[in-house]
């Protein structure tokens, strides 16, 4: 059966939510054969099998973590020769797509990114996408090459499918150009203890109306109390208020959860860039004229410092 | 030896219109205003800050493919204060894909000789994000990309760049290709004397004769990918609007735990 290489997103293998989307994605087009680097890499392939991976290919080196993305494609490359696959796979993160792109122009390949549904066809993998803010859906397929495909994550589901899963070690060898980029230092982003902006279930935002910095808190709370990740508006981040990693938009993240909360955003066309694909959205906003209540299935006219306390206290209570 | 800092821009069609694609499945132009890419004015800015740094000891082209009208692009960076421009115009390019354009955009920047290239994060119609690094890849160069701080020394591009999961520190020597975030600084509005200044400055055209590349490796029909169909979203229905008198978080928990989200 046709292999389809999946590139691994883990941090010290602990496999990303999206990867393991990938693997269902992968199993409609062939047999994923997973491709984990870095520290950890053999650490990934339990859980990697669990989900379907008929192999994986690890490869640790200290070049993947000193040197910027190239060591990576180099490993990714090696994986490529050694399989011919159908399709290779790879999540939708900034490096993700930037390890892709570089890959798909050494292979010669065309490269779709952000694809957010994936489908076997007749002249190879079917993308599904949606452009310009969410008002387009479009289906696309590479016409030369083997398909490259960045995925979005919450895409589609994570499934059990258990594979063989073994481990083979990969053979790499780097470029001149991977040592081209040093990495002189890194500091992790401190954890909230929350989910990721771009692969949470529930997304909780706020924007020009939360009015402060100390007023997240009230976001937060509610955010914490649903398990969901924090959003934070444009205007929000600009006027210092929240974090610019959390923000969502056109130049911030672009997020689709099950369920978005808006609270005080009024719905610029930039906001709406970056979560009109969200499955079920829900608004609070004093001012009824506001674009998002276009978006909304269900929208709370009022005071989000009255309206989202509540909202908080009536979830907590609930789930008891 | 001064500093050649070429800077990659994008003209696009204006996010707040009403955006459509041509029957073609290419983007429709005609329908919606263009401008310059919002994310390529921090790429501009980035470079005018490097120059600044340099004591004005560099020399800013700025660069973009497109139509006649993406010219509005190069006048608006020129306005700001760069110091040339280069139009790649050819009718054998409508409906390149990321791969032919990197193509058109790597001979370009051979062609005019650069230390530096600096592009956006990524363009605000396509959003791909992927061209900085396709053009690392193209030109042989060290990609230092998605830096929300930048600076450039002793040919050597430094950087900070913030992911997910870190935030790292980057350093590369020239020629290397550089990406900013919006993150990377405000981008200045022309002043009138640069907005007047952009008028006299020089504006070069090359077509794909001049960059030595054939028409069958761009335009639709040399993309490396096809748009099968595009479907406007249909409209949402209309949701659910409550006015707040008192229990407005309740009834949204109560429709939250219908949905079963709670």
């Amino acid at each position: 059966m046709a292999e389809v290489l999946v590139y691994v997103d883990h941090v010290d293998g602990a496999v990303r939510k999206p990867t393991l989307e990938l693997l269902t994605l992968a199993r409609r087009l062939g047999e994923p054969v997973a491709v984990a680097l870095g520290a950890g890499a053999e650490a990934t392939a339990a859980t990697l099998a669990e989900h379907g991976a008929v192999k994986v290919l690890t490869a640790d080196a200290p070049e993947f973590a000193d040197y910027l993305v190239v060591p990576k494609v180099d490993a990714l490359q090696a994986a490529y020769d050694a399989v011919s696959p159908v399709a290779v796979l790879v999540p939708s993160s900034a490096e993700g797509k930037e390890i892709a792109a570089r890959l798909a122009v050494r292979v010669e390949s065309g490269i779709i990114t952000d694809a957010i549904d994936l489908e076997a066809g007749d002249e190879g993998p079917v993308a599904t996408q949606s452009v310009f803010a969410a008002a387009f859906t479009t289906k696309s397929r590479i016409s030369k090459g083997t398909p490259v495909i960045t995925v979005k994550p919450n895409s589609a589901p994570v499934e059990a499918a258990p594979a063989a899963g073994a481990v083979e070690a990969l053979a790499v060898s780097f470029s001149a150009q991977a040592t081209g980029t040093k990495v002189t230092a890194r500091t992790p982003r401190e954890s909230t203890g929350r989910p990721e902006l771009t692969e949470a279930a529930i997304v909780v935002s706020g924007g020009r109306g939360v009015n402060g910095a100390e007023n997240f808190a009230i976001i937060e709370a509610l955010a914490d109390s649903l398990g969901a990740a924090v959003g934070a508006s444009r205007a929000a981040v600009d006027a210092g208020w929240y974090p610019h990693s959390n923000q969502v938009g056109q130049t911030g993240k672009s997020v689709s959860p099950q369920l978005y909360i808006a609270s005080g955003i009024s719905g610029a066309i930039q906001h709406r860039a970056g979560m009109q694909t969200s499955k079920t959205i829900v608004a609070v906003n004093k001012d009824a004229e506001a674009p998002i209540f276009d978006l909304v299935d269900y929208g709370v006219v009022g005071d989000l410092f009255e309206v989202v306390p509540q909202l908080t206290e009536e979830v907590k209570a609930r789930k008891g | 030896m001064s500093l050649r800092i070429v800077v990659c821009v994008k003209y696009v069609p204006d996010a707040t219109g009403d955006r459509h694609f041509a029957e073609d499945l290419t983007v429709d132009r005609d329908d919606v205003d263009g401008l310059l890419s919002e994310l390529d004015e921090y790429a501009v800015e980035q470079a005018l800050q490097i120059k600044e740094a340099a004591d004005g000891e560099a020399e800013i082209t700025v660069l973009t493919v497109g139509p006649e009208d993406a010219k509005d692009a190069l006048r608006k960076a020129l306005s700001m204060g760069a110091d040339k421009a280069v139009h790649v115009e050819d009718d054998d390019l409508h409906g390149t894909d990321v791969m032919g354009t990197s193509l058109v955009l790597a001979k370009a920047v051979e062609k005019t000789g650069y230390d530096l290239v600096i592009a956006g994060m990524a363009s605000t119609d396509g959003t791909m994000g992927v061209l900085p690094a396709i053009l690392a890849e193209r030109l042989g160069v060290p990609q230092v990309t998605l830096l929300s701080e930048v600076s450039v020394a002793d040919g050597v591009v430094k950087g900070r760049r913030d992911g997910d999961t870190a935030s790292e520190q980057l350093e590369a020597s020239l020629p290397a290709v550089v990406s900013v975030t919006d993150q990377s600084g405000e981008a200045r509005y022309p002043s009138f004397k640069g907005i007047m200044a952009a008028k006299k400055k020089p504006v070069e055209s090359l077509d794909l004769d001049d960059l030595d590349i054939d028409a069958e490796e761009v335009g639709l029909e040399g993309a490396w990918t096809k748009v099968d169909s595009a479907a406007e979203r249909p409209a949402r229905t209309a949701g659910t609007i409550v006015k707040d008198e008192g229990e407005g978080g309740k009834q949204l928990a109560e429709f939250l735990a219908g949905q079963k989200f709670i």
